[in-house]
């Protein structure tokens, strides 16, 4: 068997998790198809349950045990699963997953110690990473992709490595392999991760179909209701701050005042055209109606998001 | 001097639960179970433990309020009247059956077992039933005293099964009376804080006594003057919400820091500050208890807020409508009668609804600034 004995699956990024214990799995398999694998759930190990796990079967075989959160396993356990690692059985890999963290760091150290293979699967937090992890599974899937249309699958599908890893597969066996902008453009439009804001945006410049379309994304991405309310409230207060200030202050100053910071003032001055203080005040009681609705008042979050939305562009002039 | 003299203009209700008393000295049976109801500020509580300190008393007439048992319950200090008192935004199942375990055991000392049960609207449903059985056939020497605003306020099962002690609003005559001979005010103070309080006792009391609570008021009351344009009735209502969570946070970061530091060292806390594994989730337990108090803590205070608000435009409607009766608000009396000239009546009912509705909204968990924002908007509209 060409796979080492014992190894260490190390980080939080959970589809690399899985990526790594599948590749072992699958390199174990080539050599015996008949491997049987065994996932023991977070405490699922009791003192005493590794020896009989790693005990050879009357049927003989090989085995992988895959140990989940290893950190939580405590002193006791940890203590047994190092004294099994230091004479491992034959035909059983043990893959230990750890999440990376201070905790149970004996149990690290000592695999490493006895020789364990380290996979390390770090949570992927740049930006830059992202990209090369998007090209990659492009790559892997056998398609090609530039680092620009890796950004805008980026921006399209968001941040999610899983959503990611789908995407791309997905896009490579509809294209045949030569992603492209046109591509992405095609199958993946406007669906980014849409915050409240965007929505709130829309509606206070009075745009009433992409606010619409914004609000229906950002539900249909998980944003909660009440984030949203929260954030239309916020565009609509700021038109009602920013509205009654004196016409010729400017600047510091006038942040100070407002509790605003100067670059968003700017865009909130922009956005007053079109609005009366009336109509800010109409809008705004739409907005408070809507934060008692999302909140258990009424049966469908959605519409009552929907009717603010439209009753905001409404009361414009 | 006995237990009553606590309870401002409530001859009736003391004449009831006087009688239960001496009947109980005389070898009787108090009904097991009694409802303290009336409107906030009357005294339910007062009334509540004064009944307890008079089903205690060790002196004939029963309630005399000086001998070592009645002193006792009223410092809340009696082995056998256990006060039980929510603190966060409702009083859960689990806490209630505790209690009902610790309700049926036998009094100590003294003849009574009393459960005194402040704000049991506080009380959720399933806690509600859970007291039920308990107060339906308490155990031979058990009391329950509920207090809540209304009757309204309880399970339909537990309101049928006490005997009801319906306290009234007190009479401004009286409060004025009372903070006159017992906080030395001044005649004329102790009647503007007596009306503007609305019987509500322990408010005029601070009305009477606390510049800081005055100004508080003086500055709600200055909010309708304030409501000059879109713009300023959004900022008052920043301003408005933000003092109320400077007062909440003023009133509860001392408590809660100190109670977190005295329950890290009962779990065990290192002098490094670590804590011990198991520990993380009694801590979270007691955040979570502090965050509801304060949030509690909070809306009460907006409550009163709005309390205020209205009582202003009542006094405006009623000078619009020359319904005689004495004015809330004695000590705005030019300004109100300047705002009953500049507006129609229809307005100001419009305004007392768009109070009641900003009630209705803090209560339904709305946005405290959204809410007051849609406020003062429809109250600058009218």
């Amino acid at each position: 068997m060409s796979v080492e004995p014992i190894i260490l699956v190390i980080g939080d990024e959970e589809l690399l998790v899985e990526r790594a214990i599948g590749d072992v799995v699958a390199s174990v398999r080539a050599g015996d198809p008949e491997t049987e694998v065994i996932d023991l759930a977070p405490g699922g190990l009791e003192p005493g349950r590794l020896a009989e796990l790693t005990s050879p079967s009357l049927f003989g075989g090989s085995k992988v045990l895959v140990l989940r959160s290893a950190q939580d396993l405590g002193k006791d356990l940890t203590a047994q699963v190092l004294a099994y690692a230091k004479a491992p059985a034959d035909d059983v890999v043990l893959v230990a997953v750890h999440h990376g963290g201070a905790k149970g760091k004996a149990l690290v150290d000592g695999l490493v110690k006895l020789g364990g293979r380290k996979i390390a699967c770090p949570k992927v937090t740049k930006a830059g990473e992202r990209i090369d992890f998007v090209r990659a599974e492009i790559r892997r899937a056998g398609g090609k992709i530039s680092a620009d249309g890796a950004r805008s699958l980026l921006e399209a599908v968001g941040n999610d490595l899983r959503e990611l890893a789908a995407a791309c597969s997905q896009l490579v066996s509809d294209t045949g392999g030569k992603v492209d902008d046109a591509a992405i453009a095609r199958y993946y439009q406007g669906r980014a991760e849409v915050s409240g804001f965007t929505v709130a945006d829309k509606a206070i410049e009075g745009r009433l179909a992409e606010a619409l379309e914004q609000l229906r994304w950002a539900l249909a991405t998980g944003t909660p209701p009440v984030l949203i309310v929260s954030a239309l409230a916020q565009g609509v207060r700021g038109l009602a701050k920013v509205g009654g200030a004196p016409r010729g202050a400017r600047g510091a100053s006038l942040a100070k005042e407002l509790g605003m910071p100067p670059w968003k003032i700017e865009r909130v001055q922009r956005q007053l055209r079109g609005w009366t203080g009336d109509g800010v005040a109409r809008a705004l009681t739409a907005v408070a109606e809507a934060d008692a609705q999302v909140k258990g008042g009424a049966a469908d979050p959605a519409y009552a998001l929907e009717k603010a939305v439209s009753e905001i562009i409404a009361a414009r002039r | 001097m006995s237990v009553w003299d606590d309870l401002v203009g409530q001859g009736p209700v003391v004449a009831q639960l006087s009688a239960a008393a001496q009947m109980s000295g005389a070898g009787g049976r108090p009904a097991h179970a009694w409802l303290f109801t009336g409107p906030p500020g009357a005294g339910r509580v007062t009334a509540a433990r004064a009944f307890a300190a008079a089903l205690q008393c060790l002196e004939t007439p029963r309630g005399c309020g000086h001998c070592a048992s009645c002193h006792q319950v009223l410092q809340g200090t009696h082995a056998d009247v256990e006060v039980v008192r929510p603190q966060g935004l409702s009083y859960g199942v689990k806490e209630a059956r505790g209690l009902v375990l610790r309700a049926s055991s036998a009094p100590t000392g003294s003849r009574w077992h009393i459960v005194l049960f402040e704000e049991a609207d506080r009380a959720t449903e399933g806690a509600a039933n859970a007291l039920l059985k308990s107060i339906e056939e308490p155990p031979a020497r058990t009391i329950w005293l509920l207090c809540t605003p209304s009757p309204e306020d309880l399970l339909v099962t537990i309101r049928s099964r006490c005997r009801p002690a319906m306290l009234q609003t007190p009479p401004a005559d009286a409060i004025a009376d009372m903070l006159v001979l017992r906080e030395g005010v001044d005649p004329e103070t102790a009647a503007v804080a007596a009306r503007a309080a609305q019987g509500h006792i322990d408010r005029a009391r601070r009305l009477a006594t606390d510049p800081q609570v005055r100004r508080t008021r003086d500055e709600v009351m200055g909010l309708p003057r304030r409501l000059t344009g879109v713009s300023p009735a959004v900022m008052a209502a920043e301003t408005l919400v933000k003092a109320a969570e400077a007062e909440q946070k003023a009133r509860t970061s001392e408590l809660d820091e100190a109670e977190t530091s005295a329950l890290r060292k009962a779990l065990g806390e290192s002098e490094k500050g670590r804590m011990p594994r198991g520990t993380a989730g009694a801590l979270k337990e007691l955040e979570e208890r502090q965050k509801s108090r304060a949030k509690r803590i909070m809306r009460d205070s907006l409550d009163r807020t709005l309390l205020d608000l209205a009582s202003y435009y009542r006094d405006v409607l009623a000078l619009q409508l020359g319904a005689g009766g004495e004015l809330v608000n004695v000590d705005l009396a030019p300004e109100l009668r300047t705002a009953a000239g500049a507006g129609r009546p229809e307005e100001t009912l419009r305004r007392l609804d768009a109070i009641m509705k900003c009630r209705e909204r803090i209560a339904a968990n709305v946005h405290p600034q959204l809410a007051f924002e849609e406020l003062n908007l429809a109250l600058r509209t009218g």
